[in-house]
């Protein structure tokens, strides 16, 4: 620690004759340059890829669902693209019904300076689930589980999907969702009610912290329950 | 290597750190001559020794941790085995209500999230904005915002040494940094008339322009502020009691921070350059002499003097911006976002039934998307906006910067003692506004 | 509404020629003297008002004026709760808990437009007020308050503390919730509070 890292610097990939970045001006709505990592994905994955389109300067690639962690961890790791950074995962519903939700994935690669933004859709008739990317980005963990707090899209690999922002008991639904009304489905009265039930102090346990390790030793028919999906402590 | 000018000139090695980063000798006061009077490092703690776990529960009510935030702690003796952050207990619904709001509507919004980076949320919310819509601000627009970004930066970073200091045991610091913090709400008071929360821009341009002799007030700021960070420095990089609290703790190596996906100054602590103004530059941001400071180990000390020196270089860049801030509108002329002058709507029917429309329909982008990242106190901040046509945008999504920060506590406090959590806490810069939403 | 007139009680009958030095007062004044001008605030912060209260304890505003500079993190400690800062549902047991562990006599300052009424956040997390929650004693608008404006809220909390009697048994009885529903005031009044600018109309508790 005490001879210090080596610094890195974004960038570092394009070597000195790159030109230095500038303000971006008049960007087009669509058009404008693409990231050449597009038509690298379109080359590599191309069953996989739907779509790719600039929109006000960004390149957004549509992935089939099922294809993203392969799509993601390629870009990750292949040495001509290098997207080492996890910006942000969400997901946008938007109000027409019928149309698919959308997990968005904010992309950059320090290494080429460059930002990507894929896209998954995924139809409502079908359960909303997506595979994680926590095993490359670890600063997934978080932003996955506030998606499916929020979402209810199920990120399948995450190590710990539970509720972040809203407590575990809510029962109201996901807030995010347009089928959500925006003070909430029950009465102000209803909704103090069920918080104030909650106990401030329950909401840790020995065995919420511990479980994991214990796991080995507990009876059977508890391990076959939680491993059945149950939950503990609350 | 780098294309653009970067300088690493904190001096980041501590003399008496041994091997393995822990403080051995450190010198306890600035001393001139040279002689360091020696405090005794803490012996190393072994884990694992009594085999019996506590548990132990800080927050979501306690002081030190800046908010509402809750740390269940699991300890072997004073040894922290597991950590488990429970956020979520200032959860506003901020972004369902950007669902049902208009474009400059949302800009309220933004004041109360990160509120102690409230103008730079502005900023970076209106950039978003614009880019929807495709606005390209006027000339003396941005050189304004910038100002605006880069005073709230000096503010945010001043509460966040003020509170740091009160948590690891100094009360002055937080004294002064609230009497400079004072000023710049002058500042800002005497441009919109609010002090925290202050909605400075619209979409498309500025709530209002800055009232005459504000600049020779800013100078002023900018000529006597540098003073107190220099005596904060004195007081505090030197001192045995702040080194040996903070050296060595919490420590991320440059490949940990990337992938943990840190911003900022966790970031740039922990040796990756990365500087939203510098690689992704915005409003000119490029043309502005300022250096990015980078620090080589990781560990709390070095984020200490990583915002130490971002404080000198806002003050640059405030200084620079107000020697070129040109004449000329704030506004766009652009009527599908700007309000028809007021004595025009008031005569002319046709002004007034624009004021009207756009003031109860509010304005439309076109379809599309946009996320817009910008350099905020705590790291990226990035606004993504989705549009379906309609005044309100489908998603209005905040990228929060110290939510996947503090995402990593557990990474680093594990294995370090209780009262090193709270330095590491506090060396995170967490604003719960922001990291519930 | 409007400030009722206090009763006039602040006699301090003193005789300086006497060799013993004593003051005649009523034990009401002196007890409510005391208390109003060393209060011991438990800063509840949770948000942008939580700023502006450290601004107000800090150089420039000097809280130290009032008695106050003795911030009380601990709940035990203290007698008057500042609640700062918004309140959503998840926060709500933890705030009815604080006001539980504070010992009599206890006040409560609600800080800013979220705490008072929610503000802007009428939506499924907040708690519209926290009124609903706990008994307040005086509210502060603003968005957040200035500093003077949480000092003006003192004082009148301040002047509500003089104007006390000891022998008021209803003063400080303690809030006593509904065992089952944990609520301390009926369902539909909490739902008539929670509409939109239903605290400015229905100022239940303010007590002045």
């Amino acid at each position: 620690m005490s001879d210090g890292f080596e610094i890195q610097y974004p960038g570092n990939a394009l070597g000195n004759a790159a030109p230095a970045p500038v303000t971006p001006r008049d960007v087009p709505n669509r058009g404008g340059d693409q990231n050449p990592s597009g038509a690298a994905l379109r080359q590599q994955f191309a069953d996989a890829i739907e779509r790719v389109d600039v929109v006000w300067g960004v390149t957004n690639v549509y992935v089939r669902p099922d294809r993203v962690l392969d799509i993601v961890r390629w870009l990750h790791d292949d040495s001509s693209q290098r997207y080492d950074y996890l910006s942000d995962v969400t997901a946008v519903e938007y109000r027409d019904l019928e149309a698919p939700i959308e997990v968005v994935w904010h992309l950059r690669s320090l290494p080429f300076r460059r930002e990507l933004r894929l896209k998954a859709q995924l139809p409502k008739n079908k359960p909303l689930e997506i595979a994680s990317v926590w095993s490359i980005y670890k600063c997934a963990d978080w932003l996955e589980r506030e998606c499916f707090d929020m979402f209810g899209i199920r990120f399948i690999g995450h190590p710990d999907l539970r509720r972040i922002l809203m407590w575990e008991q809510y029962r109201e639904g996901f807030p995010l969702r347009k089928d959500f009304p925006l003070r909430g489905r029950f009465s102000r009265a209803e909704q103090l009610r069920q918080a104030l039930a909650a106990n401030p102090e329950a909401r840790y346990s020995m065995e919420e912290l511990s479980i994991a390790d214990a796991f080995e030793d507990l009876p059977t028919d508890m391990r076959k329950r939680l491993k059945g999906g149950e939950r503990t402590g609350e | 290597m780098a294309t653009q000018k970067r300088t690493v000139e904190v001096a980041l090695s501590t003399t008496g750190v041994d091997a393995a980063g822990r403080p051995q000798r450190v010198p306890l006061v600035t001393a001139d001559d040279g002689s360091p009077v020696a405090v005794e490092a803490p012996p190393m703690v072994e884990p694992d020794l009594a085999g019996e776990h506590m548990l132990i529960n800080i927050g979501p009510q306690h002081p030190a941790t800046h908010g509402v935030l809750r740390l269940v702690l699991e300890l072997d003796g004073e040894t922290v085995v597991r950590c488990i952050p429970h956020i979520g207990y200032l959860h506003c619904g901020f972004e369902k209500l950007g669902e049902y709001r208009q474009y400059n509507q949302i800009l309220p919004l933004t004041d109360r999230e990160d509120y102690l980076n409230a103008m730079g949320n502005n900023v970076g919310c209106a950039m978003s904005a614009e880019r929807l819509f495709g606005i390209e601000i006027t000339e003396r627009c941005k050189v304004l915002r910038v100002i605006a970004c880069e005073l709230s930066r000096i503010a945010s970073h001043l509460v966040w040494l003020g509170t740091t200091c009160i948590d690891i045991g100094a009360f002055t610091p937080f004294l002064w940094a609230f009497q400079q913090r004072e000023y710049i709400y002058d500042l800002i008071e005497a441009w919109v008339g609010a002090r925290l929360t202050p909605t400075i821009t619209r979409v498309g341009g500025l709530a209002a322009d800055i009232p005459d002799g504000w600049m020779a007030q800013l100078g002023e700021f900018t000529r006597k502020f540098p003073h107190t960070v220099d005596e904060i420095d004195k007081m505090l990089t030197k001192n045995g009691i702040w080194v040996g609290r903070t050296i060595g703790l919490g420590v991320m190596t440059p490949e940990e921070a990337t992938n943990w996906g840190l911003s900022g100054p966790m970031l740039r602590a922990s040796g990756v350059a990365f500087d939203v103004r510098k690689d992704f530059p915005y409003y000119d941001y490029e043309t502005y002499d300022f250096d990015v400071p980078v620090g080589t180990n990781g560990d709390v000390y070095d984020r200490y003097l990583v915002r130490m020196e971002e404080l000198r270089q806002s003050v640059r860049i405030v200084e620079q911006a107000a020697k070129r801030l040109p004449d000329g509108p704030i506004n766009v002329d652009d009527p599908r976002v700007i309000l028809p002058n007021k004595s025009k709507a008031t005569s002319e029917m046709e002004s007034m039934i624009h004021h009207f429309k756009l003031v109860m329909e509010g304005p439309r982008p076109p379809l599309g998307e946009a996320y817009v990242a910008m350099e905020s106190p705590k790291g990226e901040k990035g606004y993504y906006m989705v549009s379906d046509g309609t005044s309100k945008p489908v998603r209005w999504r905040i990228r929060p910067p110290s939510f996947v920060n503090l995402a990593a506590i557990p990474k680093m406090v594990e294995g370090h003692l209780l009262s090193d959590v709270i330095a590491i806490n506090a060396s995170i810069d967490i604003v719960m506004g922001e990291i519930d939403r | 509404m409007g400030l009722t007139p206090r009763p006039e009680h602040r006699v301090v009958e003193y005789n300086p020629s006497s060799q013993e030095g004593w003051v005649a007062t009523k034990l009401d004044f002196l007890v409510n003297w005391g208390r109003a001008n060393s209060l011991w605030p438990m800063p509840f912060g949770t948000a942008c008002c939580a700023i502006e209260f450290m601004a107000t304890a800090a150089s420039r505003f000097d809280l130290a004026r009032f008695g106050m500079e003795r911030m009380s993190f601990s709940p035990r400690q203290a007698d008057v709760l500042i609640c700062a800062g918004r309140v959503p549902f998840k926060l709500a047991p933890v705030i009815r808990r604080i006001w539980q562990q504070m010992p009599q006599p206890k006040w409560a300052i609600a800080m800013g437009a979220c705490a008072s009424s929610g503000n802007i956040f009428d939506n499924y997390a907040v708690v519209q007020g926290i009124d609903t929650i706990i008994p307040v004693d005086v509210y502060v608008p603003g968005c957040p308050p200035r500093p003077e404006g949480l000092m003006y809220g003192i004082m009148l909390l301040q002047e509500k503390v003089k104007s006390e009697r000891m022998n008021d048994k209803t003063i400080r009885a303690e809030m006593e919730p509904d065992p089952k529903s944990k609520l301390y005031i009926p369902p539909p009044v909490i739902d008539e509070l929670s509409e939109p600018f239903g605290n400015s109309v229905h100022q239940t508790r303010s007590g002045l």
